[in-house]
């Protein structure tokens, strides 16, 4: 943009922003599922003169990772016993899991499904004659609650007609919350810590994107919730289609870095979930595997999955590698070993899927199933019909392809990282897996659930909801033990300095060079962004490398994470758009860096098909067969990392 | 495939009291050019194809259009979401057209059980509420290492 030099953006920043400053007794962070769980959950606790705030950067109706809806609920336990989702996830995710939080979970689930069917999610169901009606058909067969059967697409997956499965979440939420107890639009960037005792948590800070203000907030009892992290590698799409990520873009890693920057401990942050979807629209492929049967060959037309050489691989990371269900980072890794052979790329055979399931089918039967085959894009990833529809491509007639993913963080679906929280106050607890409060993160007073509770994977909605009511009853029962008001260290001033010196650093030196992006001065969120990416991408074991890196590698990644973190000083942002992103590429930073701080420290390989460290391939049970837990000092700008003892508490 | 607003469809919401768009967008994309009234997408590359702006749009001013990167043209997809039931008309890059239509809820909106009146009663049990007021029973794992 030549002169004159402007922001580019419609609501424009100004130096001096209002200050609202508001006192409550319970803060929510974060609008998603496990927020909305919260929300719903925590007036049944509270006392009546309790004060609740939430504060979203978006609004709840479309907000979090279900924003767009969903084709299924992934967990729903039924008759299924919890200790068996115990041994789901514990395989999957190679054995080192928090096995108190997951049957924790597996035993409260199923009543947030049940409420969402209730509040008007259309569920699928089983006909008496075993057939598969929609969610409005199958309303004739009653409700999961009264004992009507789910359709199932694996053993903990149920069907839905969820296109608006958010907007329902969150109209309880809302109507639970109270309207005049939300903030949208209000991005919290910082937690703030208790004067008196740091250990405690005392409030948060944040802006509003929609006038200049700065929220200062006070509070005795924080839920963080704001999911996980996206585009902290660079995706394979690095132009228009970097949007298409496939979990939301807009979450930033700010979940773990505000926890972390308060003191709180992260738990497993090396793991990541690096999904194989179709290819660059990111549609789902469980209903193709589970429901609609298909087999994925690779470029020469085998089968390779089910050849003696992969039976071989796996053996090698036995017992989970031979496990019924084999764990999803292996999957992966076979499918690495065929493009890195040169036997690429992966084709989802769904033309034989389709054909296969039409012999026994009548006309009518299949019409629908092709519907069924479509809605499962259209409730969750629409560019993923579109590109569908781009490329003339009609399932019954043609394949299309499947690839594994650039690297995202998050503790709710296929992936375990997050913070290190107490699980239930109940004696099969190991003591040093509970400190009184269930989600309570290391920071007294500072709760998670969802993406943020590390170690327990494959919550997914229906878990992380469930996860934000659990952790709603344990902070009004920290807030009753813990009444005194709370009080932090930085003064207004201070934190209006920090919230907006992105803004104040543009104003101070905009006019400087002919071309507002082009400085000397300062940095923008949209190079910075580039920027960040490209390193974790060449260093940090990005698609670039086939998710390798090595101890080296990281060594390089460190230095450059620092000149970042420097650099990052002088970000500037014209608008209120912009000083969002400014905010997010900070959170991204801290994120990534854990990620690839707990990879450097974990000197072993242990999820194959997600990351490969070369100097340590294989997995190491003998050294590392624990947790590995880290926390940052933000005065000092130090990180340690230190292993945690793992406990198994079910049986094989 | 980034959202795109249609200029002779969008009136800038005039009449409502919200820019829909600029409510939903989960990512602060669309926004309103307060002198043409009428909004735009400041950041496609940061599009998630959502659609939330194009379902809530009163007008139907959004579409979307593939992104550039790696999408061939002519293709669309455009629902239509009513109170029951969503309508989606997808156009392939040859012309053919499929229509397909899925429920979206059961009761009528804004009617959801909030549960407004009930209150937990034993804070310190590990039951949620609606839980307890089913008189469900906890367990405990029983299969033990």
């Amino acid at each position: 943009m030549a002169l004159p030099n402007k922001p580019v953006g419609e609501l424009k920043a100004v130096r001096d922003p209002e200050v609202d400053k508001i006192d409550v007794d319970v803060l929510i962070v974060g609008g998603g599922m496990a927020a909305c769980g919260t929300a719903f959950e925590i007036k049944k606790w509270a006392s009546d003169d309790t004060k609740i705030l939430l504060c979203d950067k978006a609004a709840m109706e479309r907000s979090g990772a279900v924003a767009q809806g969903l084709s299924a609920i992934n967990t729903y336990v039924g008759d299924n016993k919890p200790e068996d989702y115990v041994r789901m996830v514990r395989n999957d995710l190679m054995g080192i899991v928090r096995e108190d939080l997951i049957f924790d979970l597996g035993r409260h689930v199923d009543d947030s499904v049940h409420l969402f069917e209730e509040w008007g999610l259309p569920v699928w169901k089983k006909s008496e004659e075993g057939k598969t009606l929609d969610g409005k058909k199958g309303q004739k067969m009653g409700t999961l609650k009264g004992g009507a059967q789910p359709v199932r697409t694996g053993k903990w997956q149920i069907m839905i007609n969820g296109e608006s499965y958010k907007r329902i979440v969150a109209e309880a939420a809302k109507l639970a919350l109270g309207e005049e107890n939300i903030l949208e639009r209000c991005f919290i960037v910082e937690l703030l810590n208790d004067k008196d005792d740091p250990t405690k948590i005392a409030g948060a800070v944040g802006f509003s994107l929609r006038e200049n203000k700065v929220y200062i907030i006070s509070a005795k009892v924080i839920m963080v919730a704001c999911g996980g992290a996206v585009n902290i590698y660079q995706p394979r799409s690095v132009g228009e289609g970097k949007g298409r990520a496939w979990y939301p873009v807009w979450n930033a890693g700010s979940t773990y870095t505000m926890a972390v920057r308060a003191g709180a401990e992260l738990s497993m942050m090396e793991n990541r979930f690096t999904p194989a979807r179709f290819k660059d629209g990111y549609g789902p492929v469980g209903a193709w595997f589970l429901l609609f049967k298909a087999q994925t060959l690779n470029g020469l037309g085998e089968a390779f999955a089910a050849s003696d050489e992969a039976k071989a691989e796996l053996q090698k990371y036995a017992p989970y590698g031979t496990a019924a269900v084999t764990p999803t980072c292996l999957r992966n890794h076979l499918m690495m070993k065929e493009y890195k052979e040169g036997r690429g790329p992966i084709i989802m055979k769904t033309t034989d899927a389709l054909a296969k399931l039409g012999e026994t089918m009548s006309k009518k039967e299949l019409k629908h199933l092709e519907s069924e085959a479509w809605e499962d894009f259209l409730d969750m990833t629409c560019g993923q019909a579109n590109l569908w529809c781009a490329t003339n491509t009609e399932p019954e007639k043609k394949d299309s392809e499947v690839m594994p993913t650039e690297p995202y963080l998050l503790g709710s679906h296929s992936g375990c990282c997050g913070i290190w929280c107490s699980g239930p106050e109940e004696d099969w607890v190991p003591a040093d897996y509970k400190w009184g409060y269930n989600r309570m993160t290391t920071v007294k007073g500072l709760f998670t659930a969802g993406d943020g509770v590390g170690c327990s994977g494959h919550k997914f909605s229906s878990g992380s909801h469930a996860e934000g009511r659990i952790a709603a009853k344990s902070m009004i029962k920290y807030l009753k033990d813990n009444p005194a008001a709370k009080s932090f260290k930085e003064t207004d001033e201070e934190l209006v300095d920090m919230v907006y010196k992105p803004v104040r650093t543009y104003l101070d030196h905009c006019d400087y060079s002919t071309d507002e992006t082009v400085n000397p001065h300062y940095c923008k969120p949209a190079g910075m962004a580039m920027r960040l990416m490209k390193m974790t991408n060449e260093y940090g074991g990005g698609t670039a490398t086939y998710y390798m890196t090595s101890g080296k590698s990281l060594e390089i990644l460190m230095e450059l994470f620092e000149y970042f973190r420097e650099d990052l000083e002088k970000i500037a942002a014209g608008d209120l758009h912009e000083l969002l992103r400014a905010w997010e590429i900070n959170h991204r930073l801290y994120t990534v860096q854990a990620h690839t701080r707990h990879i450097q420290f974990r000197e072993e390989s242990r999820y194959p098909g997600f990351y490969y460290r070369g100097d340590f391939m294989g997995q190491n049970d003998d050294e590392w067969f624990c947790f590995t837990n880290s926390t940052y000092n933000k005065e000092t700008n130090e990180w340690s990392l230190k292993k945690v003892p793992y406990v198994k508490i079910i049986s094989d | 495939m980034p959202s795109f607003v249609i200029a002779e469809k969008c009136d800038g919401c005039k009449g409502g009291d919200k820019t829909a768009c600029m409510y939903i967008c989960p990512n602060d994309l669309m926004v309103l050019e307060p002198n043409e009234m009428k909004a735009y997408n400041q950041e496609p590359d940061q599009c998630w194809e959502c659609f939330s702006c194009v379902k809530i749009c009163p007008t139907q001013a959004i579409e979307v259009r593939g992104y550039s990167d790696f999408v061939p043209m002519g293709s669309s997809v455009v629902p239509m979401l009513g109170t029951e039931d969503i309508m989606w008309t997808c156009k392939f890059r040859n012309g053919t057209i499929k229509r397909f239509k899925f429920p979206i809820r059961t009761t009528p909106e804004g009617e959801a059980n909030a549960y407004l009146d009930l209150k937990g009663k034993d804070l310190d049990s590990g039951l949620l509420s609606t839980q307890e007021a089913d008189g469900y029973v906890l367990v405990a794992p029983t299969e033990l290492a």
